[in-house]
């Protein structure tokens, strides 16, 4: 045979089939294929493999799934969004509000006053200590909270290269969620939680950057964003705290269907 | 019920649970086969298909409505799919290199498959998904991306939030698996 014969190895041939090679690697590649038998051989059995499973439903959904998912999702779903709470909930000016209504409500539980002072029925919870009440609610909105700042920077990361970049939406989102992040650091610092008020504090910097940015950035402004987004893995963090606090919650509501089913077995 | 993705956006925002039930009997089955391919199992695919649409609903108020839905929505599926990878990954050894020896071995040692005799469908799904399931986690999920989705390697490291290399790596390990599988089965 003419060619030099190095031949192509199956990495190489699956590169090739990805189209994830080079102009120059390409190049050889084809050319050694055309002339090489024993290569032309193996990237049939590639293909013939890769064909195969194109070939099978993989992962298809059973019969009437839709209507269980429906099913499934409904009891599920928050709140109507346009309601009263979240126009509460989300308006920056409010949470201030907010806080102070759960330092309320939690003084008014370690007060007794919301346990009902009258006929404790047999099946009723015992009452959660303060910590643990405060705990669960902060934990289902710091949860939503990093879901919701994940969203920004990914849409910040992902966004198309090409010339000047709206990014008014994702300065509006940043603007709402500064408000309630502080909020959430200065809760994690206090509760020496560090490493989630570590994760916070650089969020909270690439939100204040976004927030005050223009709403219309350049190409250059909006790669130094996503760059300092990339270099200190922040998304990456962030999903993992995410993932921490659905951990915990889940925990927190074992606890609490436990604790109910002890309760049971005493009266 | 509306006809349209954006007309159902437009009334399950302004909270007409309906409309937005629509959307999850139109676009479920399209999550669900997504998730089942990253995570290999339907019981994991079903807690992606209602986390996604939980992100969905909380995130109504946020999609361009000149955005294609089905797309946003893969979109998020992805990365629930991700996020759930990722939360179990740790249980995981680190054997994704080692294994691929022990399947190697175990290949070889494989009764005749008789590939001239020819494969019911059902046949062909069963091969193909055990091949799937062979792989490991992160394989799984760079093989989706890079196979099915038609992402480049470069969108997989991002979106696994792996060096290049190493995503590219994922990929070569799991179509070596995969020929190491289903060869047998396609031989001319
Ligand atoms: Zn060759």
């Amino acid at each position: 045979m003419p060619m030099s014969m190095v031949h192509l190895s199956d990495d190489d041939l699956a590169l090739h089939y990805y189209g994830e090679m080079t102009a120059s690697e390409e190049h050889r590649a084809a050319g050694h294929l055309v002339e090489c038998h024993e290569c032309q051989q193996n990237y049939g059995r590639l293909t013939r493999v890769l064909a195969f499973v194109d070939s099978a439903p993989i992962g298809e959904a059973p019969d009437g799934f839709e209507r269980v998912a429906w099913a499934r999702l409904e009891p599920a779903l928050p709140p109507r969004r346009g309601g009263w709470l979240s126009w509460f909930v989300l308006s920056p000016a409010r949470l201030a509000w907010a806080a102070l209504v759960v330092v309320l409500v939690i003084g008014a539980f370690m007060a007794g006053r919301l346990t009902p002072a009258t006929t404790p029925s047999a099946g009723a919870p015992a009452p959660a200590s303060a910590e643990r009440v405060r705990e669960r609610i902060l934990l289902v909105d710091l949860g939503d909270h990093l879901d919701r700042s994940q969203m920004v920077l990914v849409e910040l990361v992902s966004s198309e290269n090409t010339g000047s970049v709206d990014i008014s939406s994702e300065q509006a989102r940043a603007q709402q969620l500064l408000a309630s992040n502080r909020l959430y650091r200065q809760t994690a610092a206090t509760n020496g939680d560090a490493t989630v008020a570590a994760v916070l504090d650089e969020l909270e910097r690439v939100l204040v950057d976004v927030a005050a940015s223009p709403s219309t950035v350049s190409q250059e402004d909006l790669d130094t964003v996503r760059r300092r987004i990339e270099s200190k893995g922040l998304l990456f963090r962030v999903r993992v705290v995410s993932s921490e606090v659905r951990e915990r919650q889940k925990a927190a509501i074992q606890e609490r269907t436990g604790q109910r089913t002890l309760d049971t077995t005493k009266s | 019920m509306p006809h349209t993705d954006a007309a159902a956006v437009a009334l399950a925002r302004d909270g007409d649970s309906e409309a937005f039930r629509s959307l999850v009997e139109r676009h479920s089955c399209a999550v669900y086969r997504l998730a089942h391919r990253m995570t290999g199992n339907p019981h994991d695919a079903e807690d992606v298909v209602q986390e996604t649409f939980l992100r969905a609903y909380r995130q109504l108020g946020r999609f361009e409505s000149r955005a294609n839905f089905g797309t946003w929505l893969h979109r998020i599926a992805v990365n629930c799919s991700i996020d759930l990878i990722r939360s179990r990954r740790h249980q995981e050894s680190g054997a994704d290199a080692a294994d691929l020896e022990y399947f190697e071995a175990a290949a070889e040692d494989r009764v005749d498959p008789s590939p001239e005799r020819l494969m019911l469908s059902t046949e062909v799904q069963e091969r193909v998904g055990a091949a799937m399931a062979s792989l490991s986690d992160m394989e799984r999920a760079a093989f989706v991306l890079r196979h099915f989705e038609g992402q480049s390697i470069e969108e997989i490291s991002r979106a696994l939030g792996l060096k290049a290399n190493a995503a590219k790596h994922s990929v070569f390990r799991a179509v070596r698996k995969m020929r190491l599988a289903l060869e047998p089965f396609v031989e001319s």
